[in-house]
C-alpha cells in the first residue's frame, strides 16, 4: 500500500501539485483563471520552452548544451543585422538564423565526439564564443533602423512586416487576437519533439544512447552521428527562439535574452519530475516551463515583487530534482 | 602454522543469500609466490576484499604473524601490513601528480609532515625509493604520461614503503604486454628476496609459470587445490580451476553442411601466428581458451570492431571485412557481447525495447515505430526462451540475471543470422537459465554458424558441436564433442605441450 501511494506520488505528484497551483491562484487572484490570463503565460513560456525542448534532445543522448541562450541571442543579433544592416528579406533572415543554429549545434557535436571535449565544457566554451562574436559585427552597439554604422553612413534597412509577424501576430481564439504566433510555435515544436524522442526509432536509440551508449554502439547504433545530431537540433531550435525574441522587440537588442539559458535549463530538469518519467522528456519539458509561467503569473497578480522570481524559480527546481532522483530511487530500491 | 605471515581458517562471507565463500584455508609463508587461481564468479575478489579489510568475515578466523587479524577498513589493513594492489591500476596512483609525489605521497599525509612541501628532500627520498624499487622513470614526469607498467611498478613501490608483511596483487597483469610483464616479474623477485609473502592472483598461465612457488586453486567459493611440491603440476591446477564433471547435457554432435565462416591465415596481432578457421552451417563451434588467449580479440574483429593484423575472412565465399559495428550486422554477423551490464543492457529501457534494439528499423513505418508488433515480436521470445517476467514492458532491472541474458540472446535471435557470435553468453547465469539457452542455441543452430566464446569446459561440452582451443593468439587444438578426451583438452587450454597432442589436422 506504501509503494503504491509512493508510486502514485512519484507519477502525478507535480501534475496534482500544477492543477492547485492553478485553483489556488484562480480563487486567490482575480482574474487569474481566463483566456487572456492564459494566453499571456503561454507567451510568457514559449521562447523559454523552444530552447528548453531542444535542450531536452541533448540530456536524452546524456549530454548537456549549455549554449543554447548564446545561440538565440546570437540569432537576435544576426536577424537584426540581417535585415537592418544588409537590408535582406524576412526569409533570407529566418534562413540565416536557422543555418547558423544548426552549424553551432554541429561544431558543438564534433567538440564532443570529435575531439572528446566533455560536453558541459565544449558548449560553456561555445557559449562564450557566441556572445563574444555576436558584439563584434557592430562593436558592441544594439542594433536598429537608422543607427550610424562605422563608416558614418545610416543603416536604412527595416524589421520587415513579415519577420514581426512571427512574433506579434495574434489568432483568433475564442476571444479576438488572442493566441500569439510564438505560442502556436512552441506547441508545434512541442509536438513534434514529443513524437520524435518518444514515438520514432530515433528517438528510442537516443534514448538508448543516454542510458548506456556502449550497448547501443554495439547494437550498431551510429552513436556518433545521432549526438551530433541531438546537438544540430538544440542548435535549430535555440535559433527558433532567437528569432521569435527579435521579432517580438523589433530590434537586435544587445542585453535581451541574459535568463534564457537558466529558465529553459530549469524547465527542461523540472520535466523529469512529470508523471514519474525520471528522465528528460518533452511532455515533461513543456510542463515544466508551463508550471513556472503559471507560478510567476500567480505571484504576479498577488503582487509579489519582481525580483522574488528568480529565488522561486530556483526553489522549484530544486525541488523538482529531489522529487525526482530522491522518490525514484527509493522507488526503484523497492522494487528490488 | 608459526612461520606463516598470514594465515586464513575456515573463512566464511555470504551476501543476502549467496554464499560466496565456504570456509576458505589459505596460508601464506614469508618470501615466497603464492599464485591464486580460479575461473570469474569463484569468490577470488571476495577473498582479497576480505583479506584487506574491505568486507568484514562472517565466520572463520585470520592471524597475522601469529597476532590475530580483524582489519576495520583497508587503512587499518594496511597499517597493519597488509598491502594490496588492485586490478585497476589507477586506484593507486594519481594521474595527474608527477613521479616523485607518487612515490611520497604516503610521507604527505603523515601526521608529523608540517604544513610546507619540502621540494629538494622529498625528490631525494623518492629517487632512493626508486632505485631500491629498480623503478627508472624520469620522476618528474607525470605519471598519466607513463605506460601501464609504470604506473603498475609505482603504484607496487607505494605499497612497498609501508614495508609490508603480506603483498596482495590482483591480476596486474591484464593490461600489460610481455616486456612490461617481465619488468613487473623482476620486481616481484626483488621483493621475494626482500621475505615478503605475496599473493598473486591470476589466470594468465605464463605469468603463473614464471612465479609461483605454490598454487591455490579456487572454484564455487571453496578451494579445490593446493600444489606445493615442485614441479608444480599446472594441468592439475587448470583442471581443479575450470572443472569438468561429466555433465547431464547430451549433445548430439551436428557436423554441420555448407562452410559458412571461413577464416585464412588470419593474424590477431602482428606477430601472432595464422589462424585458419572453417564453421559451418547449423554447427556450434566453442572456442574456449583463457584469459589472454585471443577469444575476445577475435570476437572483436569478426564484429567489425577491429581490423585484423593480416589474413582474410569469408562469409559463404564472399569476402567479408566489416568496417564498423553496423557494417558488421547488416552483412549478418551477430555478436552478443560478454558483461551485459556494460556491453548490452540499457537499463533505463523495458524488455521490449532492450530486446528489440538492434532491429528497431524493422519494426518502423517510416521512422515511426510499431509498439504493437515490437511487444508481439518480444512476447514470441519470451514464450520460446522461458523467459520469467510479468509483461514485455517491464523494466529490464526487474528480471534476474539469467532472464536478463536470456532477453540479451534473444535481441540476435530475432533476425536469422548468418554468423552469430556468443561472448561468454553464461556469466553470471543460473544453471536453469543455462540449459534454457543452451538448448534453444543448438535448436535454432541450422541456417547460421555459431561461435560460442567460452572460459568454462563444462559450457564448452554443453553448447558445443566442436571445441576449438585457442592459446596465445593461435589455435592449438581442435576436439569433435564426442567421447572427448578431456586430458587432451585441458592440456590444449593451459598449453602445457603445444607440439605434441592436439596440433591442428
Amino acid at each position: 500500500m506504501n509503494d503504491r501511494l509512493l508510486d502514485f506520488a512519484i507519477r502525478y505528484g507535480f501534475l496534482i501539485l500544477l492543477v492547485g497551483l492553478i485553483v489556488y491562484f484562480s480563487l486567490a487572484a482575480p482574474g487569474f483563471f481566463g483566456p487572456l490570463s492564459a494566453a499571456f503565460v503561454l507567451q510568457s513560456v514559449a521562447i523559454t520552452g523552444i530552447l528548453a525542448l531542444g535542450v531536452t534532445c541533448t540530456l536524452v543522448v546524456g549530454g548537456f548544451d549549455l549554449s543554447i541562450g548564446a545561440v538565440a541571442t546570437s540569432a537576435l543579433m544576426l536577424s537584426a543585422y540581417s535585415m537592418v544592416i544588409l537590408e535582406h528579406s524576412a526569409i533570407v533572415a529566418v534562413a540565416l538564423c536557422l543555418g547558423m543554429g544548426a552549424l553551432v549545434g554541429f561544431i558543438n557535436g564534433l567538440l564532443i565526439v570529435k575531439f572528446r571535449v566533455p560536453d558541459l565544457l565544449a558548449t560553456l566554451g561555445m557559449m562564450f564564443l557566441l556572445i563574444g562574436l555576436q558584439r563584434i559585427p557592430t562593436q558592441g552597439n544594439s542594433i536598429a533602423t537608422g543607427m550610424t554604422l562605422n563608416d558614418g553612413t545610416v543603416a536604412e534597412g527595416t524589421f520587415s512586416a513579415a519577420f514581426l509577424w512571427l512574433g506579434r501576430h495574434r489568432f483568433d481564439l475564442f476571444i479576438e487576437r488572442l493566441l500569439p504566433m510564438p505560442v502556436v510555435i512552441f506547441i508545434g515544436i512541442a509536438v513534434l519533439i514529443w513524437l520524435f524522442l518518444g514515438f520514432t526509432r530515433h528517438g528510442r536509440l537516443m534514448y538508448a544512447i543516454g542510458s548506456n551508449a556502449r550497448a547501443a554502439s554495439l547494437v550498431g547504433t551510429p552513436v556518433n552521428a545521432y549526438k551530433i545530431a541531438a546537438y544540430m537540433i538544440s542548435g535549430v531550435t535555440a535559433s527558433i527562439g532567437g528569432i521569435l525574441l527579435a521579432a517580438r522587440l523589433g530590434r537586435g537588442d544587445i542585453a535581451s535574452g541574459n535568463n534564457l539559458l537558466l529558465d529553459s535549463v530549469a524547465a527542461a530538469l523540472i520535466g523529469f519530475a512529470v508523471l514519474g518519467a525520471a528522465r528528460p522528456n518533452a511532455f515533461g519539458t513543456a510542463i515544466g516551463a508551463l508550471f513556472v509561467g503559471i507560478l510567476l503569473q500567480g505571484m504576479t497578480m498577488m503582487n509579489a515583487p519582481y525580483y522574488t522570481q528568480d529565488f522561486v524559480k530556483g526553489a522549484v527546481l530544486v525541488a523538482a530534482l529531489v522529487f525526482t532522483f530522491y522518490l525514484s530511487s527509493r522507488r526503484t530500491g523497492a522494487g528490488h | 602454522m608459526a612461520g606463516d605471515a598470514l594465515s586464513v581458517r575456515d573463512l566464511q562471507k555470504s551476501f543476502g543469500k549467496n554464499h560466496v565463500l565456504r570456509g576458505i584455508d589459505l596460508s601464506l609463508t614469508p618470501g615466497s609466490v603464492t599464485v591464486l587461481m580460479g575461473a570469474n564468479g569463484a569468490g577470488k575478489s571476495t577473498l582479497v576484499k576480505v583479506i584487506c579489510g574491505h568486507h568484514p568475515a562472517d565466520g572463520g578466523t585470520m592471524t597475522l604473524a601469529g597476532d590475530r587479524f580483524t582489519p576495520h577498513d583497508a587503512a587499518d589493513a594496511i597499517r597493519k601490513g597488509v598491502v594490496t594492489v588492485h586490478q585497476s591500476i589507477d586506484d593507486g596512483v594519481i594521474p595527474d601528480l608527477d613521479v616523485a609525489n607518487n612515490l611520497m605521497l604516503d610521507r604527505l599525509v603523515e601526521r608529523g609532515h608540517g604544513l610546507f612541501v619540502r621540494e629538494t628532500q622529498l625528490r631525494e627520498e623518492a629517487a632512493k625509493v626508486a632505485a631500491a624499487m629498480g623503478i627508472d622513470v624520469n620522476l618528474k614526469a607525470r605519471v598519466s604520461d607513463l605506460a601501464v607498467a609504470d604506473r603498475q611498478m609505482i603504484a607496487i613501490a607505494r605499497a612497498m614503503a609501508r614495508a609490508p608483511k603480506v603483498l596482495i596483487l590482483d591480476e596486474p597483469t591484464s593490461s600489460l604486454s610481455a616486456t612490461e610483464a617481465d619488468r613487473l616479474f623482476a620486481l616481484i623477485d626483488r621483493l621475494r628476496d626482500q621475505g615478503v609473502a605475496i599473493l598473486y592472483i591470476s589466470h594468465r598461465m605464463s605469468d603463473i609459470r614464471r612465479l609461483a612457488d605454490r598454487i591455490v586453486v579456487m572454484r564455487d567459493g571453496a578451494i579445490s587445490g593446493l600444489f606445493e611440491t615442485a614441479p608444480l603440476d599446472y594441468e592439475a591446477a587448470v583442471t581443479a580451476m575450470l572443472g569438468h564433471r561429466m555433465t547431464e547435457v547430451d549433445v548430439t554432435v551436428q557436423d554441420g553442411t555448407t562452410p559458412v565462416l571461413e577464416l585464412s591465415d588470419l593474424r590477431l596481432h602482428s606477430g601472432a601466428a595464422p589462424i585458419n578457421l572453417e564453421a559451418r552451417d547449423g554447427e556450434v563451434v566453442a572456442l574456449v581458451g583463457l584469459l589472454g588467449s585471443g577469444k575476445s580479440r577475435l570476437a572483436e574483429i569478426l564484429f567489425g570492431m577491429a581490423g585484423p593484423a593480416a589474413g582474410t575472412m569469408r562469409i559463404s565465399g564472399a569476402a567479408y571485412s566489416p568496417r564498423s559495428v553496423e557494417d558488421a550486422i547488416a552483412q549478418g554477423v551477430f555478436l552478443s557481447p560478454k558483461d551485459r551490464g556494460t556491453n548490452a543492457v540499457v537499463p533505463d529501457f523495458g524488455i521490449a525495447d532492450n530486446m528489440t534494439l538492434p532491429f528497431l528499423k524493422s519494426l518502423s513505418v517510416g521512422s515511426f515505430l510499431d509498439a504493437r508488433r515490437q511487444r508481439g515480436r518480444t512476447q514470441a521470445m519470451v514464450d520460446q526462451l522461458g523467459i520469467v517476467c510479468q509483461t514485455v514492458t517491464d523494466s529490464i532491472g526487474t528480471l534476474s540475471g539469467g532472464n536478463q541474458q536470456k532477453v540479451m540472446i534473444a535481441r540476435w535471435l530475432l533476425e536469422q543470422a548468418k554468423v552469430l557470435l556468443l561472448d561468454e553468453p553464461f556469466q553470471g547465469v543460473d544453471i536453469g537459465a543455462r540449459r534454457d539457452i543452451g538448448r534453444h542455441i543448438r535448436a535454432t543452430a541450422q541456417g547460421r554458424a555459431t561461435l560460442v566464446f567460452l572460459a568454462e569446459i563444462d559450457e564448452a561440452l554443453e553448447i558445443a558441436d566442436r571445441i576449438v582451443v585457442l592459446h596465445e593468439n593461435a589455435i592449438v587444438g581442435e576436439h569433435r564433442n564426442q567421447n572427448i578426451d578431456l586430458a587432451a583438452l585441458v592440456a590444449d587450454i593451459s598449453g602445457s605441450d603445444i607440439p605434441t597432442t592436439g596440433a591442428q589436422p
